[in-house]
């Protein structure tokens, strides 16, 4: 009886090693997929907007609703904007991650309710956000439109994502320096800030640089509240166009700016990559400097 | 308990009985009982530790040898649904459900863990960084200090040229030794041994132990070890713990000769003589 056996292991074999071809083909066509994708976007803005490219794109104010002349007024109501919305988050962000990883019960009712609004927070659309801090910040506290009513706007977006992956990559640091460190008489605090915060630096750059990129991205929510004036803001208070908004604009509304929209949305994915790259070289040094001593 | 010292036997473990001739207890346990969420993990332990010797704790998985050790430091407090009742009292001082200053009582009382737990920090930082806490801001006596512990945990040697290396970078057994020299920098009386050998290889598990035997006299140290031959090997006097209905209780305790050579329990005979657990 060795015969069938060993035929009906070779079918089994067969099968086996027909359905690894069908998984490998699919696993790497949707890669290749997924890159040619990136790829396509990335040669269609390199061959429309490289031309319009310059120094002084980048330099210039725009003119003639933008037809003309650079982008420099929107990069920094673009950076402010930014500027704004991390200062905010990061601080309230990283405080409530360590209020519900480290000083609450993981099922006590308070960190359930704070969690489930915070998911429920994270799939908000950013329009809601937008009208949200339209009624609140611009109206109701009186900002205006404003590049501080949009930063902050923005912070209440980019909050849930924030808190939400610092408090996993709190988690997920081992107890053992939990304990290792009571047991040295050294109190939570200190424990929190020596150890536990640079061992979760990792999780805590991914979700800020999510949050950068969600930010930078957005343009529903600061339509309604930083505004789409083009001039050099002059202050906190002054109205602001962000980026995006701006190639919003371009592309929609401004016939024959279509380069300088492609243009702009080069410079806006430069600079994504820019700012991710600096915030994983920043975090780095610092966790070094932890590691090293004074 | 306190056996007179018989060096005519041949048995290491009465031998030794010269080293901690008398007992004189350091930790007074009364009617101890741990529980979390409502379960017993420990029922009504009492069991008096004496100073200077090394007092190993035996028994299997589950009868609350840990529960037990992290009592003495009230490291229990970290667990939320832990209770403790009953008494322990180190050098006079009631240490169970009392308002006490956390802090200076486990600088007194040290631990080290099952599993080496150094900080992801640099081995110099493991070091410096509780030492600095605790307030010794006079960096060169803060290096003498962690020349001097390195040396005497036999660590200086091979570390000395790479301080400022990552901690974790170290071997399993140096780890330890590390962890070991980053309690003992903090001059505490009692060290609470978690089964500091059972994640280690043998060869790293015989130089961690022969150090712990090196403790004997300057420190009070409780060992919990699934190892009987290191009990055998480095304990003055053992405390057998065995789960009776449910929860983990001490069966008998008294010096290494009496309970290794004539038990009284016939439950701890057989489990020494390896018929059981």
């Amino acid at each position: 009886m060795r015969e069938p056996a060993s035929v009906s292991t070779m079918l089994t074999q067969r099968v086996a090693d027909w359905r690894d071809t069908v998984a490998t083909i699919l696993v790497w066509s949707s890669a290749l997929l997924i890159t040619a994708v990136f790829l396509w976007i990335l040669g269609d803005l390199l061959l429309r907007g490289l031309p319009h490219l310059s120094f002084e794109f980048l330099f210039d104010t725009p003119m003639d609703a933008g037809r003309a002349g650079g982008i420099a007024s929107i990069l920094v109501s673009t950076l402010v904007i930014l500027l704004v919305c991390m200062t905010v988050s990061i601080p309230l962000g990283i405080g409530t991650a360590v209020l519900l990883a480290e000083f609450s019960r993981h099922n006590h009712f308070f960190g359930r309710g704070v969690r489930v609004s915070l998911d429920v927070l994270a799939g908000v659309p950013s329009i809601v956000f937008g009208l949200f801090g339209n009624a609140f910040f611009s109206l109701y506290l009186g900002m205006g439109f404003s590049i501080l009513s949009g930063g902050l706007t923005l912070a209440c977006m980019v909050l849930p994502l924030l808190i939400r992956s610092t408090e996993t990559a709190l988690r997920a640091v081992p107890d053992d320096f939990r304990r290792a460190a009571a047991a040295l008489g050294l109190p939570a605090i200190t424990t929190l800030w020596r150890i536990l915060l640079p061992a979760a630096a990792p999780g805590v750059i991914a979700g800020l640089v999510l949050g950068i990129g969600r930010a930078l991205a957005e343009t529903a929510a600061l339509l309604y509240t930083s505004g789409y004036v083009d001039r050099m803001p002059g202050s906190l208070l002054d109205s602001g166009r962000s980026l995006s908004i701006h190639i919003y604009d371009l592309a929609m509304n401004v016939p024959g700016a279509e380069g300088n929209a492609s243009a702009s949305a080069l410079v806006l994915i430069l600079l994504l990559l820019i700012i991710n790259v600096l915030t994983f070289r920043l975090v780095d040094g610092w966790l070094h400097q932890r590691i090293t001593p004074h | 308990m306190t056996d007179s010292c018989d060096s005519s036997t041949l048995r290491p473990w009465a031998q030794r009985q010269a080293c901690c001739p008398t007992f004189e207890p350091c930790i007074e346990v009364l009617d101890l009982t741990v529980a979390y969420d409502g379960k017993t993990a420990l029922h009504r332990v009492s069991l008096d530790i004496s100073r200077g010797c090394i007092t190993a704790i035996v028994g299997p998985s589950g009868c609350g040898k840990s529960s037990f050790l992290s009592t003495l430091n009230r490291l229990s407090d970290l667990t939320p649904t832990c209770q403790v009742s009953g008494s322990v009292r180190i050098e006079g001082q009631e240490i169970v459900g009392q308002e006490l200053n956390l802090i200076t009582l486990r600088r007194q009382v040290g631990m080290i863990f099952q599993k080496p737990n150094p900080f992801p920090l640099s081995i110099h930082e493991n070091l410096a960084f509780p030492l600095r806490h605790h307030g010794m801001n006079d960096r060169q006596r803060r290096e003498e200090e962690i020349e001097k512990v390195l040396s005497r945990v036999g660590l200086w040697e091979e570390v000395k040229d790479r301080l400022h290396a990552p901690a974790l970078g170290l071997s399993g057994g140096q780890q330890q030794r590390l962890c070991l020299a980053r309690a003992l920098l903090l001059s505490p009386r009692i060290l609470l041994l978690d089964e500091p050998c059972s994640a280690l290889d043998p060869l790293a598990s015989a130089v961690v132990e022969d150090l712990i035997a090196s403790l004997r006299g300057d420190y009070t140290v409780v060992i919990v070890t699934h190892n009987l031959a290191q009990a055998k090997r480095i304990a003055d006097y053992v405390a057998m713990f065995w789960q009776v209905d449910g929860a983990g209780t001490v069966i008998e305790h008294g010096s290494a000769g009496t309970l290794f050579d004539s038990p009284a329990d016939p439950i701890t005979a057989a489990y020494i003589a390896g018929a059981r657990g």
